[in-house]
């Protein structure tokens, strides 16, 4: 990752697009969020390259406020913008809907501050060079498989996205956010078999692709021996992947405001949140930290418009580690400022991060592996989608790799499955966990959420419901 | 602005001239393809909560791209800064990134060829555009729907929402074709909460999203949002009293406004060619329905017959041209049951020549300026029985089912065999009748065996316009429209699962 401007033909700097919209503005207040994005990609199948490209966009989105006598009206306006005529026609476009709008029910004071330290800088960028390393090896792995009868498909993206936030009480803040992830699924030549390796990363420096073609090839191998199993409940290791798959739902689905409204699984029968409530085992701590380790994210709110999750007002609000679940304790719910006077909580805007650790859980899927008499391996989940929020009962399959596991060994490869499960239950009937590592969700990392940390978890009667046979 | 012309403000834009630059700069590098494709798309989201606008915002994304054939490998490159300099420079970056590709490229690309459309447009048909109306306008609209809502006595929340889109694309390659094109779509919805004794359950609005202007909620011809508005409220209270269904096999009559979403799943996604030759492993999934079962799969019963179409008027998919320039066509992908048709782009095409006498269906697409074009969903529906029966007569053959109405929840294997659906309601039909709703179901199948299963497929009398906006599908990813037709149709002992058994509750 470099620090310089993506482009020499960028006309203005971010800096100045939002000191131009702040000054344009003739709303009684006015925030100006720019984001400067550069990404770049290889995709490959079928052991060749197919679609890749470099991309860069300049998002600019202003929310212009108007008080009077019955509140306070917004309007906001987003679009892609690089010049001082696009940023004016933004604002002039958000002072007229804050004019016409009516009092929003979210109203509160603006965020104030000043500079910060890092403002003056120029936004981050990525190019295709980020990849002169992975590429060769890239296609040296695809010469390994193909000599090997195997076929490789996967997708490697880096983006660095600089976020810069002012407003007409003086704060001005920047963000820089690098995201990197790669994945590779890996096939026999006759496609019967099917394994996925996935994960984060910030620069690409720590992604080997002839490793990745290894583990694809060891996972392979362990489907020399196919074993068909039927539906039913099965002693079941949810490797890292697996669990960031349902932790980030369960995180999602966690609104106070609708949870205080009776709507979901954090609901209290009758009305109110069930923070407070054990909602996990002792020793099950769900929390995000915009300065975890690896796992860096923003430190401030930023909101394009308000829904039950976001409030415009909150635009720079600081955000620190905050514990969702706590020694099995719900401790807290995603809260804008609205919301939490709603509800008598504190605030606690959702971060971009998420890591589940469990006291004692130590080790790794292996060591999980190795004390399991009889059970199932996943490689990761698919499809995810909630099927009743009373429960957060969510319903997904498998996906690349289910394994036999016997006398703490892998034995096979097994049939993929549809589950239905709720990850709240989970965190209430698993038997062991392993340390927390950094994960990668196979279903959301890719476009939502990338920034997670999570152990194993090894589920004693996971509800396997029916057999997919996709292979 | 309504719907008689292109918006000159999308109109008064440079994209001719940058396209001629960037095609230009490509063609000195020697590319074997260029194509430029300038787009700007107007979006706008209002939201309400028991009668109060929660939020409005507006996003316009504006930019070009960029995308060659060099050395047989694909390159793009998109940006925003409307200059003719950066049209150039992408250009340039396009035909590096090609050079990046070319060395790990073992199939060099190729594309379908296409007649040269020079300077044609196509405006979808709407009468006023949503975007032009007054936000305050149409947000009195939605707190009146929450409003009206909540006098239900069963309702203790009332949400209203509406996405509206104005989509406007430039398209131009070194053969020469030059497409303008502008389509409009909406998405109205509302949903109603309430509690039960021991539970609580929302029902949502079942109208389906559309290729069309405000006319959608103002003409009570095109959908009656009255009606549907005052029959929820007392649709949540029956389903909050509702007994929970038995676990086990029944008959299905399944309403278009939950069947457009399983044909989605079942059909569109599995006979997309460039799932089907693996072009889409890493992420979206393959296919079942792979190239060596055309014209042997049976896919369905024989009264199953799917189309798959660009062309259909006030489809969320319907185009005049591709992102490469295709003329989009109509044509048939399943027929009296049978496997006989993929969509196609023009790599696909090229790769399949037997295929539509060699030329891609028209099935490419971009949602945004800064994606490359891939090989997306046509309108993919079921056509319905000439003289078929009703509603009423297809729930009349069941002796012991469900009638089945409204999505909820849906989930299908990456290789389009097994799925597990929900709805918004769901009666039980009992010796040819409805009797009541039960709650908590969930239907379950395999593709082919649920299709094989259609014993009935309803008249023209029963066939809806259903649709999504919000397909997803590549890497990077990117988000789709699209309209699937179907009639009310019969299916034979499905499984059918209660979901707080599967729960474990």
């Amino acid at each position: 990752m470099s620090t310089q401007s993506p482009s020499a033909s960028l006309v203005m700097t971010p800096q100045s697009l939002v000191d131009h919209g702040v000054a344009t503005s003739t709303a009684d207040d006015c925030i100006v969020i720019v984001r400067n994005s550069t990404s770049a990609n290889l995709r490959w199948a079928n052991n060749t390259l197919t679609t890749n490209g470099v991309m860069h966009a300049v998002s600019v989105t202003v929310i212009s406020f108007i008080r009077s006598s019955e509140g306070v009206s917004t309007g906001s306006v987003s679009g892609s913008a690089s010049s001082q005529a696009q940023v004016t026609a933004l604002v002039e476009a958000a002072d007229a809907a804050a004019r016409a709008g009516s009092p929003a029910e979210d109203a509160n004071d603006l965020v104030t501050g000043d500079a910060a330290a890092d403002w003056d800088e120029a936004p981050g960028a990525t190019d295709i060079h980020v990849y002169d390393a992975f590429a060769p090896a890239l296609g040296e792995a695809f010469g390994h498989a193909s000599g090997a009868g195997r076929v490789l498909y996967g997708f490697v993206n880096h983006e660095v996205v600089t976020t810069y936030l002012g407003s007409t009480t003086g704060l001005r803040l920047r963000h820089v956010q690098p995201t990197g992830h790669y994945a590779c699924t890996g096939k026999t030549a006759d496609l019967t078999q099917s394994a996925w390796v996935g994960g984060a990363t910030r620069d690409f420096s720590d992604v080997d692709a002839l490793a990745i073609e290894q583990t694809v090839a060891q996972r392979l191998g362990w489907g020399s021996r196919r074993v068909d199993l039927p539906a039913g409940r099965y002693d079941t290791i949810l490797p890292p992947t697996a669990v960031a798959d349902l932790m980030i739902d369960a995180y999602w689905y966690a609104g106070a405001r609708v949870a205080h409204e009776g709507q979901s699984v954090y609901s209290k029968r009758g009305v109110g949140t069930r923070i407070g409530d054990r909602i996990a085992k002792p020793g099950v701590n769900l929390f995000s930290d915009p300065s975890y380790p690896g796992l860096a994210c923003a430190p401030f709110v930023t909101a394009s418009a308000s829904g039950n999750e976001s409030s415009v007002f909150d635009n720079g609000l600081p955000l620190g580690r905050t514990d969702w679940i706590r020694d099995g304790e719900l401790t807290s719910l995603l809260q804008t400022r609205h919301s939490a006077a709603m509800t008598q909580q504190p605030v606690t805007p959702m971060v971009d991060n998420l890591v589940l650790d469990v006291d004692g859980g130590r080790g790794s899927v292996d060591d999980l592996v190795a004390g399991t008499e009889r059970g199932l391996l996943l490689t990761c989940l698919w499809y995810i989608r909630a099927v009743d929020e009373q429960t957060l009962l969510l319903t997904g399959l498998t996906r690349d790799g289910v394994y036999l596991v016997e006398n703490g060994e892998i034995t096979g490869a097994v049939n993929n499955y549809r589950f239905n499960e709720s990850p709240v239950d989970l965190l209430n009937r698993f038997s062991h966990a392993s340390a927390t590592v950094p994960s990668f969700s196979r279903e959301w990392g890719d476009d939502y959420f990338s920034r997670t940390a999570t152990p194993a978890l090894r589920i004693p009667d996971f509800n396997m419901s029916s057999v997919s046979q996709a292979m | 602005m309504s719907g008689s012309g292109l918006d000159p403000t999308f109109t008064s834009l440079p994209y001719r001239q940058l396209g001629d630059a960037a095609l230009a700069r490509a063609r000195e590098l020697g590319v074997t393809h260029a194509d430029f494709r300038f787009e700007r798309v107007r979006y706008q989201h209002l939201g309400v909560r028991d009668g109060v606008l929660q939020g409005a915002s507006d996003r316009e994304d504006l930019g070009f791209a960029v995308r060659v054939i060099h050395r047989g490998a694909w390159g793009f490159a998109s940006g925003v800064v409307l200059t003719t300099d950066e049209a150039v420079r992408l250009a340039d970056a396009a035909v590096a990134v090609a050079l990046v590709a070319a060395e790990m490229t073992s199939s060099p690309v190729e594309i379908a060829p296409e007649p040269v459309y020079d300077d044609v447009t196509w405006i979808s048909p709407y009468e006023v555009n949503p975007l032009e109306v007054p936000t305050a306008d149409k947000a009195e609209v939605l707190i009146d729907w929450t409003n009206r809502l909540r006098t239900g006595a069963a309702v203790d929340h009332a949400s209203a929402s509406l996405e509206q889109v104005q989509e406007n694309k430039y398209y131009a390659d070194l053969a020469g074709t030059r497409t303008t094109q502008q389509r409009v779509r909406l998405h109205p919805a509302f949903e109603a909460m309430g509690a039960g004794a021991d539970t609580f359950d929302s029902m949502a609005s079942i109208a389906p999203p559309a290729g069309r202007g405000w006319e959608y909620l103002t003409d009570r011809s095109l959908y009656d949002w009255d009606d549907e508005i005052e029959q929820v409220p007392e649709l949540l209270a029956e389903k909050l009293k509702a007994p929970s269904v038995q676990a086990g096999t029944y008959d299905l009559v399944i309403h278009p406004s939950n069947l457009w979403l399983t044909i989605h799943e079942s059909i569109g996604h599995a006979t997309e060619l460039d799932r089907a030759l693996g072009y889409e492993a890493n992420y979206a999934g393959t296919s079942f329905a792979t190239y060596d079962k055309l014209n042997t799969l049976q896919y369905g019963s024989g009264v199953m017959n799917v189309t798959g179409d660009r062309t259909v008027e006030h489809g969320l998919a319907s185009i005049g041209y591709d992102d490469e320039g295709v003329e989009t066509q109509s044509w048939d992908i399943v027929r009296d049951g049978v496997l006989v048709g993929y969509q196609l782009d023009r790599a696909m095409g090229h790769m399949k020549p037997e295929l539509n006498g060699g030329r891609s269906n028209g099935c490419a697409y971009a949602d945004s300026p800064g994606h490359i074009p891939i090989q997306r969903m046509a309108n993919v529906s079921l056509q319905p029985a000439q003289d078929g029966p009703s509603t009423e007569e297809l729930i009349s053959r069941v002796e012991r089912g469900i009638y089945v109405v409204g999505d909820k929840s849906w989930s299908i294997d990456m290789q389009r065999f097994n799925f597990q659906f929900t709805g918004q309601r769901f009666y039980t039909i009992t010796d040819g009748e409805l009797v009541g709703q039960v709650r908590d179901v969930a239907y379950q199948a395999t593709t082919t065996d649920f299709w094989n299963s259609m014993e009935a497929v309803g008249g023209p009398e029963t066939w809806v316009l259903g649709g999504a906006f919000n397909c997803g599908k590549a890497q990077p990813g990117q988000v789709a429209s699209v309209s699937h037709g179907c009639p009310t149709s019969l299916f034979r002992n499905v499984r059918i699962l209660n979901t707080n058994d599967e729960a474990g509750h």
